[in-house]
């Protein structure tokens, strides 16, 4: 593999700065943390003071679609994975497919949450825009739609941002793998798979409350 | 063509996760009242943390790594811990 230019003076070795950069994402990753912890408090606050409200609003949730999407991230999490492992100058190829693969997968979570918002649409139940939920749990409900819709759409946020460092590094894969490029992807694939842990909590507490009662 | 192959732990990771995936969902339509929660936050913190052990390699890091993979942990506790201390103890 090539390795030019030389590492900066800051740097011991190749190892130390990749190491570094390592770090440094999960400072970042760390800052993230805190992004989505703010909205898992008021999540739990507002839980708490609505509990009927939240299991009914959970209930009108599309849990086909949470499901299908939890099982597509968490399959793009793999593929990644798989990139980071074999990366190296000879399976470049693999890894840029592998990339691809992930991408799409992606992309189809995209989709298929559009298809959800569209519908939660149809059915009245976006605050601010059209929301039209009669009874006396349409507070709690209100409020769990507004988490929800301020959540998800934070997260695909950061979908879409992943999606493109990941068809970057896919390109620069493919072209001239060198051992910078696998810390880059290293840090590209930490940010996907902390995007992926943030799904798993975010799929718990919107689509699985309040199933088992009616 | 074998280092084309996944490991055998990320392959393991993958069908463990799929498998919980499927577990929390069923489980969600079983009346366990309060005790339903519990189970969906506790198959999610089993989902995370197999991700950051084997997707995210902390498995096989150094301590120094994994002190700044757990800052973040360690503050979300104080933010959660603090935050909720006076909503869950008021009568």
């Amino acid at each position: 593999m090539r390795d030019l230019p030389a590492v900066a003076p800051q740097f011991a070795s190749v190892g130390h700065r990749d190491e570094t950069a390592e770090l440094g994402m999960w400072v970042f990753i760390a800052t993230e943390v805190l992004l989505f912890g703010g909205l898992l408090l008021a999540y739990f606050v507002y839980r708490h003071a609505y509990p009927q409200g939240f299991a009914t609003g959970s209930r009108h949730t599309e849990i086909v679609i949470g499901t299908a999407n939890t099982a597509i991230l968490l399959t793009s999490s793999f593929l990644v994975a798989w990139a980071v492992e074999m990366f190296s100058a000879e399976t470049r190829k693999l890894t840029a497919w592998l990339l691809a693969a992930a991408i799409c997968l992606g992309l189809a979570f995209i989709a298929l949450k559009g298809i959800e918002y569209h519908g939660e649409y149809e059915e009245h139940l976006v605050p601010g825009i059209d929301f039209e939920f009669k009874g006396d749990l349409a507070n709690g409900v209100q409020l769990f739609f507004i988490f929800y819709f301020i959540a998800t759409a934070i997260h695909a946020l950061h979908m879409i941002i992943g999606i493109g460092l990941l068809a970057a590094l896919a390109l620069l894969c493919r072209n001239a793998p060198s051992s910078r490029h696998r810390a880059a992807l290293h840090s590209a694939a930490l940010y996907w798979h902390f995007v992926d842990i943030v799904w798993i909590f975010l799929f718990a507490l919107i689509y699985l409350p309040g199933r088992s009662s009616s | 063509m074998t280092q084309h192959r996944p490991s055998l732990p990320l392959v393991v990771a993958w069908l463990g996760l799929m498998g919980l995936l499927a577990l929390t969902v069923a489980t969600a339509y079983v009346p366990l009242g309060a005790v339903n929660a519990i189970i969906a936050i506790g198959i999610g913190i089993i989902k995370a943390t197999l991700v950051a052990a084997i997707f995210m390699e902390l498995r096989s890091r150094d301590a120094l790594t994994l002190v700044f993979a757990g800052a973040g942990l360690f503050w979300l506790g104080i933010l959660l811990w603090l935050g909720l201390m006076d909503f869950l103890t008021r009568a």
